[in-house]
């Protein structure tokens, strides 16, 4: 079963990459795609710290919702493991 | 007629809005350089003065950059419809899979996704522009307007639409957001009755929208 986790709800200053329109929302590791170099700090010119980098699917419910045009389309976008936390699928 | 504007025959020479046969005028580049234009020619000079670059390799990469064109990615298609090994080795590592037809693909990280009888898949890159340029060259201007970036992840199907695409219900719609590392590519469903086509002539009908989801191939 496709791991869940929820994109982190944060409003950092600077520049991030975790699109605001999905800030908080519930998805499924699509595939994780490997460590990439945080484009946090990329930005500045610093060091960069590689982060994994997973695609992680969310449905047009999940985000839109009643506004979905249909539900069950998906939308998929690459997202920052620090940008996410794991939801235990079997939490009350 | 928009040819016909005789009675402003007597300013030949006022270089705002029309010019005398109807046709706007593209501004000369006489404002002030900006801050990173000036960077980015005192860095060039730098490079070139330091001996690391010739302004012929600068030429030359500005002309393989224009030269990429959305028949590199229509190859990549047509060899994909004709090779079910190719086909499989480019789902599962586009990146790789492009590089052995010999396109020189750098560094990017590419993902395939297949469309189907029942799946349509389109890209956007909402944060920026983000585009597989070694594959299908330059992003149309479309592609990095805010109209079609937000609307492609809150309304794709209405988007569709407006590309002439109207997909029913039961075809899922898939948007991929390129907000990182990867870059994306689809890979459109082939068309029926080019049974007897060869991999150029099928490349023929691979369009560049098809390659963005916003449209499909051309019909035999």
């Amino acid at each position: 079963m496709a791991e869940r986790v929820r994109v982190k709800a944060l409003t950092p200053p600077g520049h991030v990459r975790a699109p605001w329109y999905l800030r908080g929302k519930l998805g499924v590791i699509e595939r994780p795609l490997g460590a990439f170099a945080n484009p946090e700090q990329l930005a500045y010119g610093v060091p960069a710290e590689e982060k994994p980098l997973y695609r992680v699917r969310f449905t047009m419910a999940e985000i839109w919702g009643d506004a979905a045009e249909v539900p069950a389309d998906t939308l998929d976008a690459e997202i920052y493991g620090h940008w996410l936390e794991r939801v235990d699928s079997h939490a009350p | 007629m928009p040819h016909d504007h005789h009675d402003h025959d007597h300013d030949h020479f006022h270089h705002d809005g029309m010019s005398p046969s109807g046709h706007p005028y593209r501004g000369d580049n006489d404002g002030p350089l900006s801050y990173w234009q000036r960077m980015e020619i005192a860095v060039r000079e730098l490079m070139v003065e330091k001996g690391h670059l010739t302004p012929a390799e600068i030429a030359a990469q500005i002309e393989a950059m224009d030269a990429r064109s959305p028949a590199n990615g229509a190859a990549v298609v047509a060899r994909a419809w004709v090779d079910p090994d190719f086909k499989a080795r480019l789902l599962a590592d586009a990146s790789e899979a492009s590089r052995e037809m010999g396109f020189d693909i750098g560094p990017l990280n590419l993902i395939a996704v297949e469309n189907t009888a029942n799946t349509h898949n389109l890209i956007v890159c909402t944060l920026c522009s983000c585009y597989p340029r070694n594959l299908l060259g330059l992003p149309p201007d479309w592609y990095k307007t805010r109209a079609y970036r937000s609307r492609a992840v809150r309304e794709p199907r209405s988007v569709l639409r407006e590309f002439g695409l109207d997909l029913p219900d039961d075809v899922t719609v898939r948007v991929h957001d390129s907000t990182a590392d990867m870059r994306y590519i689809v890979l459109p469903a082939r068309p029926e009755g080019t049974e007897g086509m060869d991999e150029a002539q099928l490349a023929a009908l691979v369009t560049r929208d098809s390659m963005i989801g916003t449209g499909v191939p051309h019909k035999p």
